[in-house]
């Protein structure tokens, strides 16, 4: 029983249904939030949270369901009939202008150019700050704001504009614990005063410490609601991130020597995501590494450092048994590291260059050109085996790659990847945002690569396809890496308390 | 109102909208004139005949072009690279100071031409090495520092003619001595005011688009201008990539200042550019960063300029008209590229 059942249902999103091509982004989700209650959203990146917020505030048009507020319906694709229903709206990124005031941002779109100035903003906003404990100076300049503050401009932002459902879209992301505190108490104020907040999180011990109840996502579906007293981190985990299998398992094989080696690998933090901390990690010939965690824990940065983007602050990198000093992407292109990026879009291809372009960007200097000169015929040839190989389809080597669909644009960075057989295989979100059949396709290409005795590290925020595909998993959590653990040894929840950090402090203590 | 991105623009909105741009700034223009109280048909067609109405204007046309044919060039390939370098003018200065420093007599025949001309081209590239430097080095914005750098060397060449470079025998005035014959542009065809310098513009022109199509450079040249993340990520020399750009750049708009010195006018003086370098940019843009559509803006706009000057003394609309035009011509043009990518959308 949620502490506000049968209070006002203050919003109700109806069996909203919202697709981007082949990618069904919402699948008929409803929600509905009562006057006085905080309801997370919970999800993976990639599961339609923001997708779904963008249809609330009318960013987006969903292709069928309804949005209903204080009773009233909303029309559709109109930020402004949102924001004066009364919903808003604190993003990630914060909109204010930081050589503006506190005073002048908030006011900033809420009035007319020519009309006359409110006659007590300040006091309004005096009154809010007070009410709300949202202690910020009106008349500070906001590029002088720490980042705790600069969120709670924008709170105040909405408050002032009356909102009485709040959005609050990963709040805690760039937050200190201490301010993540006060945030909450803010909240649980708001609520206090009948407000109504929807907060979206993948952090399960805020969503705790927070929500009244919990709605998880997971590829555009609802798979549950919860009151959060009923339940506990480890079930929400499992519950996000899938524990039923259902995915195509690879055979367990046995592994070879180690071709890859990090030791205590550490690198530095940035902002409020952490770096590694003293990671130990070898990636064997013929065998599926898998890397489960909540995103925002160091899966980057240890992408980055296998890849060739960064080298190790402290802790030593080798390959094949000799230590790595000399690190670049080049570098690990030539002894034999393949990669798939996890941004297909803005580190594995280039948009407006055409497949053939796109095909050779990792080999240009080395397969394509002699002396200088780009041998464009054989670079053609070759996106053509690309294209008949890994069942790119596509209209031809000239399609500049934009025009392809992600799943597409996938098969040709993968086949790029495994053109120079490499026996090192970075994966990290492989198959984010595809469609079934080319999860399938993709999955079983790395498969193939392991059996072929390839080493491959495959990142990944779902748990069943981590569970699915890898013959040893380790955990990330806060930039620490789990032991590794064998096939089939853990289950989904016993995993997810890993991922929610709680076994290290155990594994810390003993 | 907002943009909304074009995933495929269609041919017609590719090449129609430049063509659009063209038209808008041609009625522009004739609001400008009849706001002079000329004739805007009479004015047009003044301005035409001034620029390619006889062997003479046409000539003076191609000669035009040449300098702007370099700086366009210089410009094209750097901001392909996303490189803004808005300093071809100094870099134009800088190639015209070692011409004439190596083309008085320092240097005899036959190697003073190929020589100044390589070294006019260092001078240049090193001009902008700094810029391209405390940019990849040190994160500093290269259209502040390029932009700055033209009011430096401008001063800088004003110091040189009043002072250790300035001609004896120029009865006071602010110039260098003169090359010595073997320094100079030969003309194409004995008799007309036509250099080979506009030759070699031309050829300029085939080399960036041999280099930009066919080269494994020019391939890193476009994939950094377009994502440099991805560029990164598959390996390339980023900043590596973009210092060759600059010496490319560089040595293009020095080419400029040789030209105008060796073939035109003999001597280093203030008036040798007026904004070639920035003019540059606009001839850049309205070939859509092309190489080969350089040298046809290029002629284009020195055509305007030209027969501006015709029409001015014809039909008493001043010459500012011409620089109003390329400033419509720009915004047009660079309005055109925009709505090639974006469309607008009510809401």
């Amino acid at each position: 029983m949620s502490k506000s059942e049968g209070a006002e249902v203050v919003l109700r999103l109806d069996r909203i249904s919202k697709s981007f091509g082949a990618l069904k982004a919402n699948d008929s989700v409803s929600l509905t939030l009562r006057r006085g209650e905080v309801v997370a959203l919970l999800g993976e990146n990639g599961a339609g949270k923001t997708t779904l917020m963008n249809i609330l505030f009318g960013h987006y048009v969903a292709d069928d369901g309804e949005v209903e507020v204080f009773g009233q319906p909303l029309p559709p694709g109109n930020p402004r009939a949102a924001l004066a229903a009364g919903v808003g709206m604190v993003h990630q990124h914060f909109t204010l202008a930081g050589n503006l005031t506190v005073l002048e941002n908030i006011r900033l779109g809420t009035e007319h150019l020519w009309a006359r100035r409110h006659p007590d903003a300040r006091g309004k906003v005096e009154r809010l700050s007070r009410d709300f404990g949202l202690s910020v100076h009106p008349d500070a300049k906001v590029c002088r704001l720490s980042v705790g503050e600069r969120q709670r401009v924008e709170i105040l932002k909405a408050l002032y504009r009356d909102a009485r459902i709040l959005i609050l879209d990963e709040p805690t992301a760039v937050l200190t614990p201490q301010e993540s505190e006060a945030l909450f108490a803010t909240l649980r104020k708001a609520t206090g005063l009948g407000l109504s907040v929807i907060f979206i999180s993948h952090k399960l011990h805020e969503v705790m410490a927070i929500a009244d109840r919990c709605i998880v996502l997971r590829h555009g579906r609802v798979v549950g609601e919860v009151d959060t007293h009923a339940t506990d981190k480890g079930a929400l985990a499992a519950m996000m991130v899938g524990g039923e299998l259902s995915l195509p398992r690879a055979e367990a094989r046995a592994p070879g020597k180690v071709l890859m080696q990090l030791d205590s690998v550490t690198t530095p933090d940035h902002g409020a995501v952490p770096g590694l901390k003293q990671v130990s990690l070898a990636l064997r010939a013929g065998q599926i590494t898998g890397l489960a965690g909540v995103s925002g824990n160091g899966q980057a940065a240890l992408a980055e450092v296998i890849a060739g983007l960064a080298l190790p602050s402290a802790g030593t990198l080798s390959l094949h048994d000799a230590r790595i000093t000399d690190w670049s992407p080049r570098v690990a292109l030539s002894n034999g590291v393949g990669r798939i990026p996890e941004d297909r879009h803005h580190q594995g291809s280039i948009g407006d260059f055409d497949l053939t372009e796109n095909a050779v960007l990792e080999a240009y200097r080395t397969r394509f050109s002699r002396r200088g000169w780009m041998n464009w015929r054989a670079a053609r040839a070759f996106a053509q085996e690309i294209i008949a190989g890994y069942d790119v389809r596509c209209p031809g080597p000239e399609t500049r790659i934009r025009l392809l669909s992600g799943g597409n644009m996938q098969k040709l960075i993968l086949g790029r990847a495994m053109a120079s057989g490499p026996d090192i295989i970075l994966a990290n979100q492989p198959v984010r945002g595809l469609d079934v059949g080319a999860i399938a396709y993709v999955q079983g290409q790395l498969i193939a690569a392991r059996d072929r005795g390839a080493a491959v590290l495959l990142i990944s925020e779902d748990l069943d396809e981590i569970m699915g595909l890898s013959d040893v998993i380790h955990v990330i959590s806060q930039g620490r890496l789990s032991p590794g653990f064998a096939r089939g040894s853990m289950s989904a929840a016993d995993l997810g308390l890993w991922m929610a950090g709680q076994k290290f402090e155990g594994a810390d203590a003993a | 109102m907002r943009l909304e991105p074009i995933a495929n623009p269609t041919a017609a909105r590719r090449l129609g909208l430049p063509v659009l741009a063209i038209a808008a700034t041609m009625l522009i223009a004739m609001v400008l004139a009849l706001i002079a109280g000329a004739n805007p048909f009479a004015v047009l067609g003044q301005i035409a005949r001034g620029a390619l109405g006889s062997k003479l204007a046409i000539l003076e046309t191609l000669n035009r072009a040449t300098p702007l044919i370099f700086t366009g060039l210089a410009v094209a390939v750097a901001f392909r690279a996303k490189l803004w370098n808005i300093g071809a003018e100094a870099q134009l200065y800088a190639g015209a100071i070692l011409t004439v420093v190596l083309g008085t007599g320092a240097l005899g025949a036959p190697l003073v031409l190929p020589l100044s001309a390589l070294a006019a081209m260092l001078a240049g590239a090193a001009l902008l090495l700094g810029p391209v430097l405390l940019k990849t080095r040190l994160g500093v914005d290269e259209v502040v520092t390029t932009l700055l750098l033209n009011f430096i060397m401008l001063l800088f060449v004003s110091y040189l003619l009043e002072g250790p470079m300035k001609d004896p025998l120029g009865m006071g005035w602010p110039k260098s001595p003169a090359l010595i014959p073997e320094a100079r542009l030969p003309r194409i065809v004995d008799g007309l005011r036509l250099h080979w310098g506009f030759a070699l513009a031309i050829l300029a022109a085939i080399v960036v688009w041999v280099i930009q199509t066919r080269t494994a450079l020019g391939f890193e040249i476009r994939a950094v201008g377009q994502n440099p993340e991805a560029a990164r990520f598959a390996g390339m020399p980023v900043n590596v990539v973009l210092i060759k750009t600059a010496l490319l750049s560089g040595g293009l708009a020095a080419l400029a200042g040789w030209s105008q010195v060796a073939g035109l006018k003999g001597h280093l003086s203030l008036d040798l550019s007026p904004g070639f370098g920035y003019t540059g940019i606009i001839v850049a843009m309205l070939a859509l960063l092309h190489p080969l559509g350089v040298v046809v803006t290029a002629i284009f706009v020195a055509g305007i300029f030209v027969g501006s000057d015709a029409m001015s003394r014809a039909a008493g609309v001043p010459t500012y008209i011409a620089d109003m035009l390329m400033a419509t011509a720009l915004l047009c043009m660079v309005l055109a590229i925009l709505l090639t990518k974006f469309r607008v959308v009510r809401g």
